[in-house]
Formats: structure tokens, sequence, C-alpha cells
């Protein structure tokens, strides 16, 4: 276990060590004026001069490189001039809505995915299966961003419109002032992240419970008289958990790109909407802190999830 | 991206009668054998129809032009609008109802669905180039090449894709040629990861041993030996990522990062129907249905196209029976 996780942190920090590089050579090797782009949009001559000599632009380009680097190692992500706050600041208040919407909405996905997925492989051909798969068919085919705003309309416009003050339009309430208010605001945005990925991961699970239960140790757990309840959950479930998690694994970049859209429709205030509006304001240095953090967030997590995945199936060895 | 990989679980069976229909005639090629099940697959034939009809609605989008007198980004506020200006239902002038300046939702559908279809399938088929060649050269040369290309791939794979989408565009600007580029940058390592994986298995074959006696090159062993007999997996993946790039497309243009407007796309009409959809429903409700409703289409066909390549999705249902 020790080797493992010292072997996949290495791993991990090469990538990071990838992306850094990839973001140094986008933002300060490419062909324009840094300081000019880095200060955004709206900035004045002084700003820019600032920006210059702070990062040291009149340096030769290794010694600026190992500079960056070694503020990156300091936490240090930069300075948005459009916000004027460290991008750490920003990364700090609004981080919270983003890790609600993703968390929510990553379990929520799985619950859906993997339930109607043991459902429909435990009946197969049966009506139920053929709806999970038609349902499931729908939603993959189903943009995030159009389903946010089908809600949008259908769940808090015409509901509200018809009397039923149920979900709101949009907008974040912080967990502290009010938890009810919290939950009522997330839970479109959470179906809205989960709908479309669980579609694909009930498929996934029915596949890979419809093979597992033709196996013969499910075989011989039933002739062992074991409750049919007991021989899916328990032997079934646990190995054709294992695609699934793999593939949980590979799609955290999914989840990423979903919360983005999902922020922009519900116009919550979280870290993907930063970065749709640091665009618009040319605010760069938000746009690399974010780039570094989501790659960040996705090497720490497939690592837990790799680690996950020998839990789930011991006949996995973590070397 | 990654979703794909998931959506090769086992689907519905094909069409059961496949294997008297194999018995009966003899002697085909796989590829022949595949086709003749997508024929009588009625999902696919559908699908397919479905995707015919919306490659003639892009092609002949001037058509609509004609028929409707309204350009695509033309804005007529004296008929389109109302006196309050806010933009009309569908009605004999507007069959789809307007958008916020006036112009006809309809036509903008339709010449949208050129901006998709382009995109998506531009994308998919460079990602596809790019991921068979560099696929082929992992597997089939080993070694250092392999570990390189590997290592790559799989940390293209890693990377959250539309972060880093937003990123690239930010800096280089936002085309359509962006788009399609950065849409086939992160799909090509899915692809390159399958035929690796074909090709390790392939080289090993006797025939590819008796072409390399005979004196065959690299080059010819990889596109003329090799290369045919990992195809299958490729059309099938094909026909899965079009929708994907599709909706990436869209998405990109829903974050103002994708075609610049007044140039009409699906995703940008829904990013502008965002402000409108409490009174102009139909503003959301047609581009989604028009997106929607492709990106369903080649799902389908990609469903039934996997299903006639693989047979042994059959077997697994037959023994379950």
């Amino acid at each position: 276990m020790l080797k493992f996780l010292v072997r996949r942190l290495t791993l991990g920090v090469a990538v990071m060590w990838v992306v850094a590089t990839a973001v140094f050579i986008l933002y300060f090797i490419a062909p324009h004026d840094v300081a000019r782009t880095l200060a955004g949009k709206q900035s004045t001559e002084r700003v820019i001069q600032l920006i210059r000599h702070r990062l040291g632009l009149d340096k030769p380009i290794t010694e600026q490189y190992l500079d960056y680097l070694n503020r990156l190692l300091h936490g240090d992500l930069g300075y948005s001039y459009v916000n004027s706050m460290p991008v750490v600041n920003v990364i700090k208040e609004d981080l919270p809505i983003t890790a609600s919407v993703a968390f929510g909405g990553a379990i929520l996905w799985l619950l859906i995915g993997v339930s109607a997925g043991v459902l429909a492989a435990t009946r197969p051909r049966s009506f139920l299966d053929r709806t999970v798969t038609a349902f499931a068919l729908f939603f993959y085919s189903m943009p995030v961003f159009l389903l946010g705003q089908l809600f949008l309309l259908l769940l808090f416009f015409r509901l509200t419109m018809a009397g039923f003050d149920i979900f709101p339009g949009g907008g974040y309430v912080p967990f502290a002032a009010s938890p009810g208010e919290w939950l009522r605001h997330l839970i479109l945005p959470w179906f809205t992240v989960a709908l479309v990925s669980a579609s694909t991961y009930a498929r996934l699970t029915r596949g890979s419970m419809l093979e597992v239960l033709g196996e013969d140790y499910i075989r011989t757990a039933r002739s062992k008289g074991l409750r049919e309840r007991r021989v899916i959950y328990r032997h079934g479930l646990r190995a054709g958990m294992s695609p699934v998690v793999t593939q949980f694994g590979i799609d955290l970049g999914t989840l990423l790109g979903g919360v983005i859209l999902t922020e922009t429709v519900f116009g919550l205030p979280g870290l993907g909407q930063q970065i749709v509006t640091s665009i618009s304001d040319g605010d760069l240095p938000v746009i690399m802190g974010l780039v570094l953090l989501a790659s960040g967030f996705i090497v720490l997590a497939n690592i837990v999830v790799d680690a996950l995945y020998a839990v789930l199936d011991p006949r996995v060895r973590l070397t | 991206m990654s979703q794909l990989s998931a959506a090769t679980a086992p689907p519905e069976p094909a069409e059961a009668g496949l294997s008297e229909a194999a018995k009966k005639i003899e002697g085909r090629s796989p590829w022949q054998l595949a086709f003749e099940r997508l024929r009588r697959d009625r999902v696919a034939v559908g699908s397919a129809i479905m995707i015919v009809i919306i490659a003639l609605i892009a092609i002949f989008a001037p058509l609509a032009k004609r028929i409707t007198g309204h350009g695509p980004a033309g804005q007529y506020r004296d008929t389109g609008l109302s006196p309050a200006g806010i933009p009309v239902g569908p009605n004999g002038m507007f069959w789809f109802g307007t958008d916020e300046l006036g112009r006809d939702v309809l036509v903008r559908v339709i010449y949208g669905a050129r901006i998709s279809l382009l995109a998506g399938v531009a994308a998919a088929s460079i990602a596809v180039l790019v991921g068979v060649v560099i696929g082929l050269a992992a597997g089939y040369f080993g070694g250092a090449v392999d570990t390189v290309l590997s290592r790559f791939m799989d940390v293209v794979l890693s990377l959250p894709y539309l972060v880093f989408a937003i990123a690239l565009v930010s800096v280089i600007g936002s085309s359509m040629q962006v788009s399609i580029g950065v849409i086939a940058f992160f799909s090509f390592s899915s692809v390159g990861r399958i035929v690796r994986g074909q090709v390790l298995s392939i080289k090993e074959k006797e025939y590819v041993e008796a072409a390399r006696s005979l004196g065959a090159g690299n080059m010819r062993i990889m596109f003329v030996d090799v290369l045919p007999n990992v195809l299958a997996p490729v059309i099938v993946y094909v026909t899965l990522l079009i929708p994907l790039s599709i909706v990436f497309e869209a998405a990109l243009s829903f974050l103002g990062l994708g075609v610049v407007p007044p140039t009409p796309t699906w995703g940008g009409m829904l990013s502008d129907a965002i402000n409108y959809y409490q009174v102009a429903w139909w503003y959301l409700v047609f581009p989604g249905a028009a997106l929607l409703v492709t990106t369903l289409a080649f799902n389908l066909l990609g469903d039934s196209v996997r299903d006639a390549f693989d047979p042994r999705y059959n077997r697994l249902f037959a023994a379950e029976e």
C-alpha cells in the first residue's frame, strides 16, 4: 500500500509538473505582451508596469520559469488584477459552492446510475430493464446545459406560475445561512449534473452485473441457500462495481465540465462561473489558477479511486 | 470524451435471427455481415434516415431562407418583436418564433445544423486520424515509443478537458477551427488507446510474421496488414464520437467560446435563451430539440453499429435466456 501511494504520488507530481509547464508555455511564451494580457482588458499602463516588474518579465526565460514553479510550490497562484486580490483568495471564496455542486451531483449520479443498472440487470429483458435502457439512452444524448435549462423552464418557471413554488430559479444560499434553503437551491443543479452521467453508469453497471451474475461463484452462493438479496448485493455488486469505479476515475473531468456548465445555467457563483467570466474579462491569472486546481483535484481523486478499486476487488494488487 | 468507453457496455441484441442468416449464406466478410445486421436493425435504419434528413436540412439551409424570406442573421424588429420588444411566439410568419433581436428561430436552427454537423464530423475525423496513427505507432513499435505515446495519451485523458479547452481558447481566441482543434485534441487519446490495444495482439499473428519474412517494411505492415484489422472498433467508436463532439462544440458555443456570433449555433442560441426562457419558451425548446434529436440519432446508430460488429453480445444474451 505504501509503495502504491509513493508511486502514484510521484506520477501525480509528474502530471502536475507537465500541466504547470503547459500553462507556463501557454501564457508566458505565447507571442503576446504577457503583462498586458495578465492585467486584463481594462487595466492602466501603471498596472502593466507593476506586473512586468513583479513577475520579473525582464529576466531570462529559464529564470522566469524557475521563479514561476517556485511560486506555485509556495501556493502562490498569482494575482487577479481584475478582482484586485490573489487568485488563491478568489478560489477560497468560490470553492464551497463548486464543492457543494460537485459532490452532491457525483453522489446522486452514482446512486441513480448504479441502482438503475442493478435493477435492470437483475430483471434482464423485463419491462423495467427496457425502461431503464431507454431512459439511459435518452439522457446519455442530453447535453448538460440543455437539461438544466429544461429543468428551469418546466420545474421552476412553469411550476411556480402554476402556484407550486418548490424549486428556485437559480442562485446560491450558503449552508451556514440556511441548510434548508441550501438544499432547495441545489436540488436542480445536482440532478442536472447527475442525470446525464448516471445514464452511462446505468448501462455500465447493467452490463457488468449481467456478466458477474453469470459467474460460477454466484451460482455457488445461491446453492448455499443465501437469500437472493444477499447474493446480488454482497457477492455480485462488489465485483460488478469494479469497472464502474474505474470509469468514475476517468469521468472526473466530465464531472468538472458538467459543474462548469451547470453553474452557468443556474447562476451559481462558483469556480465554474468564475472561469467563464474570467474569459470575458480576460482575467488570465484566474484561468491559470483554476486549470492547475482542477488538474490537481483530478490527480488526487484518481489516486483515491484506484485505492478504492483494490478495496472492492481483492484480486487487484496495488503496485 | 471518456464517457465513450462506458458506452461499450452490453446493449440490447441487434437482431435475434442473425445466426440463421449467417448460416444460409456462406463466404461473407465480417464487413458484409455487419452491414447485413445493420440493415435488418430497425433502430439503425431509422436513426440513419434521421441523420440523412438532418444533413440534407443543413446542406439545403439556403432554401429555408428563400421560403421564409428570413436570413439567418436578419433582424425583423417590426414583425418579429412585439411592440414592447418581446420575441413573438410561433406563428404563420415565424414558425418557430423569434429571438430577442427579432431573428427567425427556425432559420437559425436550420443554419445551426451546419455548424453542429461540420464541427462534429470534422473533429471526430481528425481525432480518429491522429488517434489511429499514434495508436498504430505505439502498439507496433512498442518500447520507448509506446511508453512516451501512451503516457502522453494518459495525461491528456486525465485532464479536466472543458477547463483546459477554456484555457486554450482564452489564449488563442475563439473560432470554428479552434473549436474543432480543441475537440479533436481531447478526443484522439481514446481512439489511440483502443487502436494500440488491438495492434498489440494483431502484430503477434502469423500473417504479420509472414509479411515480414517476405520483406515488407514497417510502414507496409502497419498500414496494409495491421490497420484493416483494427478498423472495426474504430468505426464503432467514430459513430459514438460524433455526437460527443457535437455536444462538446455546443458546450463551447454555449460558454461563448465557440463560433463567433452572429453565426447561428445551437449552443449559442441556448446560451442566449437563458435570459428569455420565461417569456419565449420556443427560443429554448427548438434549438434544444434539434440538438437532442441529432445526438440521439447518432447515439442510437452508434449502438447499433457496435452490436453489428460485435456478435459477442448476442452470445451473452443467448446464454442468459
